[in-house]
């Protein structure tokens, strides 16, 4: 099995790396770069927990392997914090206690900053569709929806 | 879980070389556009390819194109560029509404609509549209093309009729001339990621029915005994129970991990009535809107 070099964009940082064809996205990132906020849920795409930002769009790195990350740039929660909306919804969900455990907040914020930034002003109805691949088994996500509710509203002045 | 397979990548930088590896090595190379598939099926060690093909560099796959009487959609084309397609809206709703209910953003995201049939899952969300839309499969190979009709296309649960050294290129649908509408129903527990335990896709033109359905039987299929009763038949409440009757025996459900037969054969009845309901209506009033009230 031949290894291939990649080079892709990690926040904003350049990677260079040599992987395998059979290494996963996910473990890429948590074994060989130390990225932790991304996390191994259901290993299989679909609980959400290991949603990373690969070219503006949200993908689950579990289902992605770290060879197609080639010339790619890809955003997790720690890159994250630089986009102003990511940071908003974060003092949101923070205000209202969004979180336990937060096993799934860096996928729930992931996907809640690509619904944002494509459609500023969603319905209660989009955000939920829009998180319905994140998976939440502690706060019932009410508080989570209405963070992102909460910071669209603050983004649009309303 | 860590994949255990060991096999070579290679992302091609043309079609030509995709198709003399596919010649060299048949079922042993898998091609490999979103992977949300393929992946699971490599960490399960499903499949153990000798190498993967990944088609993701090559520009004519992304296209989503009307030419003279049909719409072509390359094989990159993923869910979310469906839903985001204002094209696929206009000329093919039903399709549009199907590709809502595809897992949920992330999976979208990446999912495309090529591989999504290639898995050939009874359950594939866009099988029922493409079958009563009578899209055709454009195939290649080293030898050419080859164009294979949509309900040639499953042969088995996950099996098709593609050939070892093909691959699937382009999916074209034809045009509709006349005033259609349609639906895509979808029974499953929660929205969001749910594979369906039975799905039930509805075309009316004119006084023609086309209706398919999926997860309730081993492959995806049209259910002509029920369009042929249906054809030109005014819709009263007769008409519907009898309808009800001749889907079931139309369907061959099983039980398993998702529903048990009888449950999918009520159920099938069910949504056939509500789905019909919703057709007309949306055929003579626009309304509900698709992507609305998929099922109540």
């Amino acid at each position: 099995m031949k290894t291939h070099k990649i080079k892709f964009k990690l926040n904003g940082e350049t990677v260079l790396a040599e992987v395998k064809p059979n290494e996963v996205l996910i473990d890429f990132l948590r074994y060989k770069l130390g990225v932790k906020s991304p996390k191994i849920g259901c290993d299989r795409g679909d609980c959400g927990t290991c949603t990373v930002i690969m070219n503006g769009k949200t993908v689950r790195s579990c289902l992605v392997l770290a060879v197609e990350a080639d010339g790619s740039e890809i955003i997790t929660v720690e890159g994250a914090n630089k986009n102003k909306i990511t940071q908003k919804l974060q003092k949101k969900l923070h205000e209202k206690n969004a979180f336990q455990c937060g096993f799934c907040a860096p996928g729930m914020i992931l996907s809640a900053t690509e619904l944002l930034t494509e459609n500023p002003k969603p319905t209660k109805e989009e955000i939920k569709e829009a998180i319905s691949g994140n998976l939440c088994r502690c706060t019932g996500y009410e508080p989570i929806v209405q963070a992102i509710e909460e910071t669209a509203k603050r983004e649009n002045g309303e | 879980m860590p994949i255990i397979a060991e096999y070579e990548y290679l992302k091609v930088k043309s079609m030509e070389e995709a198709l003399k590896i596919k010649s060299e090595y048949g079922n042993k190379a898998k091609v490999i556009a979103g992977g949300t598939d393929l992946i699971p099926l490599l960490k399960e060690n499903y499949i153990r390819p000798e190498i993967l093909i990944d088609l993701k560099g090559l520009k004519e796959i992304y296209e989503i194109k009307i030419k003279n009487n049909f719409i072509r959609i390359g094989a990159g084309v993923t869910f979310a560029d469906i839903i985001k397609s204002k094209t696929i809206k206009k000329y093919f709703p039903i399709l549009w509404e199907a590709s809502m209910t595809v897992a949920s953003v992330g999976v979208r995201n990446r999912a495309t609509v090529a591989g999504n049939i290639c898995s050939a899952v009874p359950c594939a969300d866009s099988a029922g549209p493409l079958l009563v839309y009578n899209a055709d499969l454009i195939v290649v190979s080293e030898k050419g093309e080859r164009k294979i009709k949509i309900e040639d296309w499953f042969t088995g649960p996950k099996k098709t009729s593609l050939n070892e050294d093909e691959i699937l290129l382009f999916i074209d649908i034809p045009i509709l001339k006349n005033k259609n509408a349609g639906c895509y129903l979808k029974l499953s527990r929660y929205e969001g990621e749910d594979l369906a335990q039975g799905s039930l896709t509805i075309l009316k033109t004119g006084e023609e029915y086309k209706i398919a359905f999926g997860s309730l039987g081993p492959t995806p299929k049209r259910a002509y005994k029920t369009e042929e009763y249906l054809k030109g038949k005014k819709i009263n409440d007769n008409v519907v129970s009898h309808v009800q009757k001749i889907i079931v025996d139309e369907i061959s459900p099983i039980t398993d991990i998702r529903a048990t037969k009888e449950y999918r054969e009520h159920m099938a009845k069910v949504m056939i009535k509500r789905g019909i309901e919703k057709t007309i209506s949306r055929y003579y009033n626009g309304k509900p809107k698709y992507g609305e009230g998929m099922i109540e």
